[in-house]
């Protein structure tokens, strides 16, 4: 029997050198000559810049080079918008260095380049920059009275608004027996990768050559951006990945050091290299998810959902980022989830605030929607007095309804179609595995002077975002496969998941390959790695290279061997005659030699090789559900999470030990965001959560056993491998589930959540708020 | 994140370090574990122009008990020896109880009992645990030396009443009583980190359940840990039964005077403050040995 | 100040005799000036543990040392764990359990285990849960980490 690759849990080639201290993280990259950069940030929200004097930095010894707007604006331009580019938030993009405003703590105003990074943070000390202070404004419902403007032109803190509508709306509510109306607030947080940004530029001016490393995640882009910032040629910079420290969708966005660090490579002639530091990356790396979102929901009394309308209001920070308005608009793009809801209409405001710029991170705008909708169903359940099981069940996309049609949800692009799914099957799995009968009569129940709660939470999440990835395979032997691919790697194992596709496709063993990536060098055309698209898109891509290889080896060997190419049949890396598979024809080593250049038999481009590239326009959605148990200390308002199930239905899963240990992960990020972490700004924009000793992320105590199943129910009918993405799903319903658990676990308090985070703080006075004597 | 540059000193002897210490007085910080220090260094959030490194002063680091059973402990003695030195679990189970929650074993590895104390942050273990105890502080300096009571020793965040010139050197519990019951309870975000909101309650019972004395230190509650004395009060003389217990969470929280952070507000730290102190008597009465609880 | 010391170490069984300016972190002096990348800096105050090496045989945050108080030190870093070709057993057993993602934590955990479980070879999972508790890992949830650390530790 031959061996599949395929669905097997293959350990990962990468893991060698990550293990050994032997690979290569951008800060252990030395180039001879080379620089460090330290960017100088502003300490204020908003103010006037009044005056920058870098005498006294210059003067020290070890100072090499200190830059500001002025010597970059023959250059500059602001940092143009890559995703849901709304119409109006190109008025609020960001320059690389403040001009003559800074508009958020720890804005870029300078960059000083020294011989260390010791040196380069006492020139930073050594700045004098003068500052006249402005109001600054942190709040959305603030922002929006207009009372302190961001940006003078257009003058309007509303950078963007626009509605959805899909059904009659007004019907839906006019004829429903029961609507409610809520007010939800996710936090602002983000994913905090173990490695801080950084990059290294080499600049050769014999050449006009860039080379930069540390780019990953959209490099393609990003290269297109700063080609035109430098006015070159994209042929002329050269991105080369390097490992990665995790990015989550916070690194790999076009930032101003992105431009900063080039530029001053090519204007000093020597690499330099800029590594954040921690509390830069906490105050100046993306932040995400914070959305305030006024809801109205209309039902039967039978729980049959008949509307919903909604305004989501993104706390877009200083500077609209590379994102655009995704992460408001895909919180309401999926808000209505797995559930038919036949009318449905939401409004999007984009709004400035004095705060770091709003990007995506994992799950961007589905962890939001799914802490909204879900808490909303609980409230329903309860309100109509019906199990919030029974209420999901009764309101699922039924499997029957596949593809289902959503609607037009997003402002472009087509509409949200969900291509397949067995809703009401993974939920029950889900159910099942957590053994959900048996611990309803835990709800609301004092045990052990904890309060019990189990809390569910359905989504449905789009992956596989098009438009194309590309993927160029060569064979230079029997025991040598090549692969190239337009994605990069942030550390989700791609060089093992691909190259078990190439196995299964090609069939040699995988040690035959070697997958190479991120570099945008290596493909002319790519796009990237975010929005679990990497196996949908670029496994494709490889899976359809090999099949153009094959073709191709048939077609050389049918010549060679003057037998018609359908008798002969490719298999383990052999041609063989169809019937007769004990004699091989011909091998890989032989087939090399026949595509050579000079060989007759290849009537197409010589070598044996093959690229293709794998198209799509149309998401990809996987679904599933979270379930959580937790108590909850009424007297200290502290979570406990006692066992956490996500089960997500994923098409078809290609290597089980990757997609567990994503979601395995994913949820615990998710847990910890929902419990102990937030960005708090104060009132004049300062960032108070500027260190990990103030933003707190889970360690091994804090992150409970994560049951985690993976369903290969309902594959894609999008893509010949029949898969979606992964990656995320462990996250998207963590909000939803834990907030509903901890809602049915005070709910004797009367106590039900409508904001984030389920810190010990907030629920005290939550208790504190509903009940004063009782503790 | 690197730290401003600075002048660096190693001593080897105590009194090497006194002369450090009186030349350059307020320029000058010491080194000791550097967990807390190297942070603040490395932010630039503190730069000394002088770094006297006292790492090499092994006559710092010492575990003794007296004839009297009275424990004196070197500032620079590593928080984790502390933790694993038969002697104090034998002879000072409270302070060997509570060691483990003081952060991670990496940070103990190197972090030392006069580091923690002098650094003074209002919501660590260690100068609750003093303050409890009514250990003593030695300082010297190069002119002479002089002996704080706990009591006396921490004045607001992050300030001692050491004096620049002055170095802490032992710290010295008096001796165990037998009668002693304690508890220990803290409320953090997570394992390891400062406390929210802690308390330790050390009761003297005698024979009849009875209470004779109790010292309740709060910590996590303002700028210093603190004995709330009506608590204090409220137990002594007593048979600690549910009612009197009750009444002992909501005197502790009327007697706090806590601040707001970003993590807990002041009447989070004031209601909690008296829930973990309740907890901590709860803890103490439960058995001889008491434990920890988070 | 540029002030200098000389200090002579031994890293993963090799003697160095370095001059380095007062105020060098030890991370970065292994990282710049011995070229021993593999311990990683994700904080640089001492909360992540991605910089945690073997000082004297004790688990430690190298960004919280100063390189010149390593001098007369023996020291172990990731790169000492391997015996040539072979892996360590935790680093088997890392490998085994899809013990690491991105890795950028990986060195910080091996270094870590190896010296919690010099001082504890059985543990039971909570306390082994707890010793890992000051390393942060973003990618992995933590569940094969300690896997694979118990594994190692039954000599698997």
């Amino acid at each position: 029997m031959d061996q599949t690759y395929i669905g097997a849990p293959i350990r990962r080639r990468e893991d060698f050198r990550l293990l050994t201290g032997k690979a290569t993280f951008t800060d252990d990259i030395k180039l001879p000559h080379m620089l460090h950069a330290a960017i100088l940030r502003s300490p204020h929200a908003h103010a006037r810049i009044t005056s920058i004097d870098a005498a006294r930095a210059q003067a020290l010894p070890g100072t090499i080079a200190v830059f500001t707007f002025q010597d970059i604006a023959v250059w500059a331009k602001p940092i143009p918008l890559r995703l849901y580019p709304l119409p109006g938030l190109e008025h609020f993009l960001q320059y690389p260095l403040a001009q003559d405003r800074v508009r958020y703590v720890g804005e870029p105003v300078a960059v000083v380049v020294a011989e260390s990074r010791y040196l380069a943070e006492d020139a930073l000390d050594a700045m004098d920059v003068t500052y006249d202070p402005l109001p600054a404004v942190t709040d959305v419902r603030q922002s929006l009275q207009q009372q302190v403007i961001i940006h003078e032109k257009p003058a309007t803190n509303l950078a963007a608004r626009y509605t959805l509508a899909l059904g009659d709306i007004e019907e839906a509510f006019r004829n429903a027996a029961y609507s409610r109306k809520e007010v939800f607030n996710v936090h602002r947080h983000t994913g905090n990768p173990l490695e801080t940004r950084g990059l290294v530029a080499s600049y050769d001016a014999g050449r006009g050559e860039f080379t930069v490393w540390g780019e990953t995640k959209v490099p393609y882009f990003n290269r297109a951006v700063l080609a035109s910032f430098l006015d070159v040629p994209e042929s002329k910079i050269h991105f080369i990945e390097t490992d990665v420290g995790g990015g989550f969708g916070i690194r790999g966005e076009f930032y101003p050091e992105d431009f900063l660090i080039p530029f001053a490579a090519m204007n000093l002639g020597r690499p330099v290299k800029w590594i954040e530091d921690r509390l830069e990356h906490l105050k100046a790396a993306n932040h995400s998810r914070e959305v305030l979102c006024e809801v109205e929901i209309a039902a039967q009394r039978d729980g049959t959902l008949r509307g919903m309308r909604a305004h989501v209001y993104g706390d877009m920070g200083a500077y609209i980022r590379t994102h655009g308005g995704l992460v408001p608009s895909s919180t309401a793009a999926l808000l209505t989830g797995p559930y038919h809801i036949p009318a449905y209409q939401c409004t999007v405001s984009c709004v400035m605030t004095n705060k770091m710029g709003l990007g995506t991170y994992r799950a961007p705008g589905r962890y939001e929607s799914c802490f909204i909708r879900e808490r909303l169903l609980d409230m329903v359940a309860a309100d109509l007095l019906i199990d919030p099981v029974e209420l999901r069940l009764r309101n699922f996309i039924q499997p029957s309804e596949m593809p289902y049609t959503v609607g037009k949800t997003r402002p472009d692009g087509p509409p949200t179609v969900f291509d397949s799914g067995n809703y009401p099957s993974a939920f029950q799995r889900a159910l099942d595995q957590i053994d959900y009968d048996a611990l309803k009569p835990l709800q609301g129940r004092r045990q052990n002077g904890k309060y019990h709660g189990i809390g569910i939470g359905c989504f449905v999440k789009n992956t596989g975002q098009g438009p194309f990835e590309g993927a160029r395979v060569v064979v230079s032997g029997a025991g040598e496969i090549a692969v190239y691919l337009g994605i990069t790697s942030l550390g989700q194992g791609h060089e093992t998941t691909m190259a078990q596709i190439c196995a299964d496709a090609l069939g040699v063993p995988m040690e035959t390959f070697t997958i190479f990536h991120g570099s945008t060098d290596m493909m002319p055309f790519g796009v990237g790695t975010f929005a679990s698209r990497g196996t949908v898109m670029a496994g494709n891509a490889v899976h359809l290279a090999c099949q153009k290889l094959r073709e191709k080896a048939l077609a050389i060997a049918s010549r060679y061997l003057e037998v018609d190419a359908t008798q002969l049949v490719f298999r383990r890396g052999q041609v063989y005659r169809q019937g007769a598979e004990d004699h091989a024809l011909l091998g890989l080593d032989e087939l090399v030699r026949l595509a050579g250049p000079a060989s007759p038999y290849n009537l197409e481009e010589p070598g044996l090789e093959a690229t293709a590239y794998f198209k799509s326009n149309q998401l990809t959605y996987t679904y599933g559900t979270h379930v959580a148990h937790v108590a909850v200390d009424p007297e200290t308002g502290k979570v406990e999470v006692l066992r956490y199930v996500v089960v997500e239905d994923i098409g078809r899963c290609i290597n089980p030990l990757i997609v567990h240990g994503q979601t395995v992960g994913a949820a615990v990020q998710g847990i910890g965001a929902t419990i102990l972490e937030e960005l708090v700004y104060d009132d004049n924009g300062q960032l108070l959560s500027g260190t990990f000793m103030d933003y707190t992320l889970p360690t091994s105590t804090d992150a409970p056993s994560i049951d985690s199943i993976i369903l290969e129910e309902a594959p894609s009918p999008l893509n010949p491998l029949g898969v979606k993405g992964a990656g995320e799903g462990g996250i998207v319903a963590t909000g939803a589930a834990l907030a509903n658990a901890v809602s049915h676990a005070l709910a004797s308090l009367s106590i039900q959540v409508t904001e984030l985070p389920l810190s010990p703080d907030r629920i005290r006075s939550w208790i504190r708020a509903s009940s004063p004597q009782s503790l | 994140m690197k730290p401003a540059p600075f002048e660096y000193f190693a001593p080897t002897d105590i009194t090497e370090a006194l002369d450090l210490l009186a030349r350059y007085g307020d320029e000058a910080k010491i080194l000791a574990g550097g967990q807390s220090l190297m942070p603040l260094m490395n932010m630039r959030l503190a730069r000394p122009h002088v770094l006297i490194d006292i790492n090499r002063i092994r006559a710092l680091s010492h575990i003794s008990l007296d004839a009297n059973g009275a424990l004196a402990i070197g500032a620079l003695t590593r928080q984790r020896a502390i933790e694993r030195a038969s002697l104090v679990q034998t002879h000072y189970p409270l302070l060997s109880a509570v060691m483990p929650s003081l952060g991670h074993f990496q940070i103990r590895n190197r972090g030392t009992i006069g580091g923690s104390i002098v650094h003074a942050d209002p919501a660590a273990e260690l100068p609750a645990l003093c303050l409890a105890l009514e250990a003593e502080f030695v300082l010297r300096s190069a002119v002479g030396q002089r002996t704080v009571n706990a009591a006396d020793f921490f004045r607001t965040y992050l300030t001692t009443a050491i004096e620049p010139v002055e170095m802490l050197v032992d710290i010295r519990f008096p001796p165990w009583q037998a009668q002693w019951r304690w508890g220990f309870q803290e409320i953090c975000r997570r394992e390891g980190d400062f406390a929210l909101v802690g308390a330790v309650a050390v009761l003297r019972m005698d024979d009849d359940a009875v209470c004779q004395a109790a010292r309740l230190t709060m910590f996590g509650v303002g700028g210093t840990p603190v004995r709330p004395q009506r608590a204090e009060e409220l137990l002594s003389g007593q048979r600690l039964e549910r009612r009197v217990l009750d009444q002992l969470a909501s005197v502790v929280a009327a007697e706090l005077e806590p601040d707001s952070d970003i993590h807990a507000s002041a009447e989070y730290r004031r209601e909690v403050g008296g829930v973990v102190a309740r907890r901590a008597v709860e803890i103490a009465l439960g058995n001889a040995r008491g434990h920890n609880e988070r | 100040m540029t002030a200098k010391q000389t200090i002579q170490l031994t890293v993963n069984g090799r003697a160095y005799e370095e001059t380095v300016e007062v105020r060098m972190t030890l991370a970065d002096f292994l990282r710049d000036e011995l070229n021993l990348t593999g311990t990683h800096l994700g904080c640089e105050h001492g909360i992540c543990g991605a910089c945690t090496i073997l000082f004297d045989g004790e688990a430690v945050r190298s960004c919280l040392l100063l390189a010149v108080q390593a001098d007369g030190a023996n020291l172990m870093t990731v790169e000492g764990l391997a015996q040539g070709e072979g892996l360590h057993p935790l680093q088997r057993a890392f490998h085994e359990n899809h013990a690491l993602q991105c890795g950028f934590c990986t060195p910080g955990f091996l270094m870590t285990a190896v010296a919690f479980l010099q001082e504890t070879p059985s543990p039971t999972e909570a306390q082994l849960r707890e010793a890992i508790s000051g390393n942060i890992c973003r990618c992995t949830g933590y569940a094969p980490i300690v896997q694979a650390i118990l594994q190692a530790r039954r000599g698997g």
